[in-house]
């Protein structure tokens, strides 16, 4: 994730409201990948996540000079996407929008993770495998709805809190309960999975299977 | 104060974002010194977070942001006109 810069962000908003359009192309990069992923996470269909990115896109473009930078720029530019997600789902139908507070916080559930008595770190290089990434997407899109998409903005674009919060209007306090459970449920998926691609070198108990 | 594992699970998310409160997280990592069986579940666990917010695990679809671009390119050009 590239981290948005502040200074950059608001010296390129002034550039482009006196003219220099082209800077847009710059200023918006870094929100891409969350841009879209928010959007696959409401709308759940690559095309239309695609589409609807565009769109918000040109939107936060037509409405720049309304930025008045009392939120950071990222957050502001995902509200856009939110309601344009949200106003998506709305055509398509009501139904689902009530099933997006229809699964609630309240769920009960086993919450015990996979107990391991040795863990080996598994290095990011480790994803050169594409096997490992194939893992990795079918435990997160394996997840109840409310959990992947918490998933998605905080661990997968590394939103705050409480942008998360604000990007699916939720409270940070729900935010915090559903991660929580989001990540215990990968650990029990993925930590047993995980421990053949362990590296070989110096073990006696990390052997590969 | 001696905690037991089912705390240290409890609060294992917020740990790892450093989201505990300081007394705590004294607590957990007192605990963490003895148990194999939570340092593991901490380690794992913070593992999976670093591993799938990997960009390799989740990219944009093919071609994704060059359509981007050139969707902004005709509204600049629009806009100018």
């Amino acid at each position: 994730m590239t981290l948005p810069d502040p200074e950059f962000e608001a010296e390129c908003i002034r550039r482009i409201l006196a003219g220099e359009k082209h800077l847009f192309h710059d200023l918006i990069r870094p929100c891409e990948r969350p841009i879209y992923f928010l959007l696959l996470a409401l709308l759940k269909n690559e095309t239309d996540a695609e589409d609807a990115a565009q769109e918000t896109v040109i939107k936060v473009y037509q409405n720049l000079d309304k930025f008045r930078g009392d939120s950071q720029f990222r957050t502001w530019v995902l509200s856009i996407a939110r309601n344009e997600g949200l106003g998506r789902l709305r055509k398509i139908t009501t139904r689902r929008e009530d099933s997006l507070d229809a699964e609630t916080d309240e769920q009960s559930g086993d919450y015990t993770p996979a107990i391991l008595t040795s863990w080996r770190e598994i290095p990011t290089e480790a994803l050169e495998q594409k096997e490992l990434g194939a893992i990795l997407r079918k435990a997160i899109e394996g997840l109840p709805e409310i959990y992947r998409n918490i998933v998605l903005l905080r661990d997968i674009e590394e939103m705050d809190i409480r942008q998360t919060a604000a990007a699916l209007g939720i409270s940070e306090a729900a935010v915090k309960v559903r991660l929580h459970r989001a990540r215990a449920l990968l650990q029990r998926t993925l930590a047993p999975q995980l421990k053949g691609f362990a590296p070989k070198r110096k073990g006696w108990f990390g052997r590969r299977a | 104060m001696r905690i037991d594992c089912k705390h240290v699970w409890e609060h294992i998310s917020a740990y790892i974002d450093g989201e505990v409160d300081a007394s705590l997280r004294v607590d957990i990592d007192r605990h963490l010194e003895t148990c194999e069986i939570c340092s593991a579940v901490l380690d794992s666990t913070r593992n999976v977070v670093i591993l799938i917010a990997d960009d390799r695990v989740f990219e944009l679809p093919g071609g994704f942001s060059e359509r981007l671009h050139a969707r902004i390119d005709r509204e600049l050009e629009e806009s100018s006109g």
